[in-house]
């Protein structure tokens, strides 16, 4: 079928019937449609709205991460959104991974820009994409050893020893 | 376009190599050239550029981290500091977002003076990178003419405001405060002096044979690969797509106001400069339908529980009292949900992700900073040019440190 | 204009304190190394322009090269992957040489109190002069150059050399000759 306009529904039912019980969880949040999916089928769902003709989601505007620590096994959420340039339709995927074991592929070769991102998210989170050409820390310094934008960390630097906490009402 | 690729690629290989040798060149973080620090680790061979690698995160200053620490309203100064070359947008962009979460809806009065403050500040932003560019190639003349204009810009924010550059406008809602006649006189004066001023610039440099030369085909890129890299904004019109969120998603009523998308055609740096120049243009006539066209009403949403109340009710009622002193203390009722919210900032897209879970601080908060994913095109951009070419492309593309390592 | 500083008059001679001219000349043509890196490096543009005109102070030449420069202005966030940068820029500029922070990510890191932004660049190097502000306005980096230029006018001849200078700049771990 074509669809000259796009919205949540048609989309939504294109996506059920393409890919059955893998689409997850769809809800409608302040107009956009965000769904969940498997994480080892990313570039399979994505690529599929990415290619079809009717869809064609070409803009790949954000890829980011989200920590849940009281979700256990599904720890860390790897969000997409996407964006069709010739039809206006925005959109938002998420996958979940667990947090010992946070691997998930990447999305490069379907889009260029998700290269940086993508190291963005490793940067901060430690989510390892598989296939990713450069993953290395992009915004910290190349020896810091943990994720910092993980819940148990501070936010402050840990190690100064020259702050009064009775000034800052600690 | 492709006769782009072919330019390049014929003239690059040299078979005849005396002494050939590749070297390293670090154009370091410190650089008069790089406006901003960060890093390109670049091959020449002699004056041509083989490789180059960005390395970025020299300022990083963690606002994603610090904005799960603040409550909504304290955010806003961390927002200026993204763009700061525009932080009005930056603001603005903000509130909207949180507006939209807690679905709040804002006078039209509102929404055309968010308008008037956000276009001056896409008019301040693309005069720097314009002045810029003359810089680079040499012509610091514009600069100077321009940052005078600027201090106009600059006086009329501490109207509003009280700041210059980092302004901190508005308050989740609405603005802080009715726009003064002494504003609405200097707006109008500006609008009446600047056309001129602005010309003079463009004399300078718009047909200028040396410039010309300079800078066309200097960093071009194909539309297709601009769309692939997610580039948004002046380089992506340079590019020859018309994408502007003001007219996709149109958000404050900017459906209301009659503009054009300027569009480029090669995606060089002579593209870039001239659809800035004329989006300056184009944003003085939005001002001027913002002014003939603004309605009556209230500068703020009627939502005492994230809107300041009046300071006589604050004395009187207890009610007030009880608002004033929860919102000061962040107590803010916002409801749990995430939402997305894209404005269109002086670079592109700038967008916001924002995942709330109901208590005073964000859960999560995420900025789509558009310098951070069209700066990974850089070395695709410049390979095989010019060293002269790669700094001007660099200049061009608007790459503001602050909003590329956020 | 500057005036001359005081000393006996004659017909065809002036005599004065050698301390005294050279520290007239040194503070009325300090060429600064504008380390600019966020929000206050715009501020310091719109001060070099033709309306606060920082030139008028005898910085007509802005030197991005630290061998030729007397007076580092730093400008803006230094986190801590800037940090060696920072420092390697400072060691490379020659004696006598002053330091500005300008700003209040200069001056002690700021509103950013993260794991990423060293807390005020005097960690790593000595400042000599403070600028508060977020961004300081124009008027206020001019003030805070005035000021340099009173230390440089006063500045003894000999204070580079002496040992408590010495014991200074080891405590910054920068090296001697």
């Amino acid at each position: 079928m074509s669809m000259t306009e796009l919205n949540n529904e048609n989309v939504l039912q294109v996506l059920n019937e393409t890919f059955g019980e893998a689409i997850l969880h769809p809800e409608t949040q302040y107009g956009m449609l965000s769904v969940e999916i498997p994480a080892d089928r990313n570039t399979e769902i994505v690529g599929c709205l990415k290619d079809h003709k009717d869809i064609s989601m070409g803009f790949l505007t954000d890829v980011c991460a989200v920590h849940y620590p009281e979700q256990k096994g599904r720890e860390l959420a790897v969000v997409y959104h996407l964006h069709s340039w010739t039809k206006n339709f925005r959109m938002r995927i998420k996958c979940f991974l667990p947090a010992e074991k946070p691997e998930i592929t990447t999305m490069t070769g379907l889009y260029n820009s998700a290269n940086w991102m993508e190291r963005e998210t490793f940067d901060f989170y430690g989510v390892q994409f598989t296939g990713h050409p450069d993953l290395r820390r992009i915004l910290n310094m190349d020896e810091m050893d943990y994720h910092p934008l993980l819940k148990q960390y501070a936010l402050e630097d840990e190690t100064r020893d020259d702050k009064d906490d009775s000034f800052f009402g600690r | 376009m492709s006769q782009l690729d072919t330019n390049y690629k014929d003239i690059f290989v040299s078979t005849e190599t005396i002494d050939g040798e590749i070297a390293t060149l670090n154009l370091g973080p410190t650089h008069p050239a790089t406006h901003g620090v960060f890093q390109n680790v670049m091959k020449v061979d002699g004056e041509r550029i083989i490789s180059s690698e960005p390395t970025i995160g020299y300022i990083h200053r963690a606002f994603e981290k610090l904005a799960e620490r603040r409550p909504y309203n304290q955010i806003t100064p961390i927002t200026d500091r993204l763009n700061y070359c525009s932080s009005p947008i930056n603001n603005m962009g903000w509130h909207m977002t949180v507006e939209k979460l807690a679905g709040i809806e804002v006078p039209k009065k509102v929404d055309y003076m968010r308008v008037i403050i956000m276009e001056l500040a896409r008019i301040a932003d693309h005069l720097v990178c314009n002045s810029v560019i003359g810089v680079d190639t040499g012509a610091l003349t514009g600069f100077t003419y321009i940052f005078q204009e600027r201090e106009k810009i600059y006086e009329m924010y501490e109207e509003v405001c009280g700041a210059r550059l980092t302004t901190n406008i508005g308050r989740i809602g609405g603005l802080e405060r009715e726009f003064s006649p002494v504003f609405m006189e200097k707006l109008k004066k500006f609008l009446k002096e600047f056309p001129a001023k602005f010309q003079e610039f463009d004399n300078l440099l718009t047909r200028n044979r040396i410039f010309m030369d300079r800078v066309i085909k200097a960093g071009p890129i194909s539309a297709e690969k601009a769309m692939s890299y997610g580039f948004t904004g002046p380089n992506l019109r340079a590019a020859g797509v018309d994408y502007d969120v003001r007219v996709m998603n149109p958000y404050s009523s900017y459906e209301d106001f009659d503009f054009i998308i300027p569009v480029g055609q090669d995606g060089d740096t002579y593209d870039r400069f001239i659809v800035r120049q004329e989006e300056i243009r184009q944003s003085l006539g939005i001002i001027q339908q913002a002014i003939d066209g603004m309605p009556e009403g209230k500068h703020y949403a009627d939502v005492p529980s994230f809107y300041l109340p009046p300071k006589e009710e604050v004395y009187r009622s207890m009610e007030a009292l009880i608002y004033h002193f929860k919102i000061i203390m962040g107590e803010t009722p916002i409801p749990v949900g995430e939402v997305y919210h894209a404005v269109e900032g002086a670079n592109g897209e700038l967008g916001y992700y924002l995942i709330s879970d109901g208590g005073r601080t964000p859960y999560r908060l995420h900025f789509r900073r558009p310098c951070f994913i069209y700066y990974q095109a850089y070395p695709e951009m410049v390979k095989g040019a010019m060293l002269s070419d790669a700094i001007l492309t660099m200049s061009s593309m608007n790459v503001i440190a602050g909003e590329l390592d956020a | 204009m500057v005036d001359a500083p005081e000393g006996i008059e004659g017909q065809g001679f002036f005599a004065t304190s050698l301390d005294k001219v050279i520290g007239m000349a040194r503070a009325n043509s300090l060429w600064p190394l504008p380390f600019a890196t966020s929000c206050c490096g715009i501020e310091f543009m719109a001060t070099m322009g033709s309306n606060y005109d920082l030139a008028r102070f005898g910085s007509e030449r802005l030197s991005f090269s630290p061998r030729q420069a007397d007076l580092l202005m730093v400008m803006g966030t230094i986190a801590k992957k800037m940090g060696p940068v920072l420092k390697q820029v400072y060691d490379q500029m020659a004696e006598p040489k002053w330091v500005i922070a300008v700003g209040a990510c200069a001056s002690s890191g700021g509103i950013f109190d993260t794991y990423s932004v060293l807390q005020g660049i005097d960690r790593i190097i000595p400042v000599d002069v403070y600028v508060p502000g977020c961004p300081p306005r124009p008027e206020q980096i001019i003030e805070g150059v005035m000021k340099i230029q009173d230390l440089a006018r006063k500045e003894s001849l000999r204070r580079r050399n002496s040992d408590e200078y010495k014991k200074m700049l080891e405590s910054y771990n920068i090296e001697t000759q």
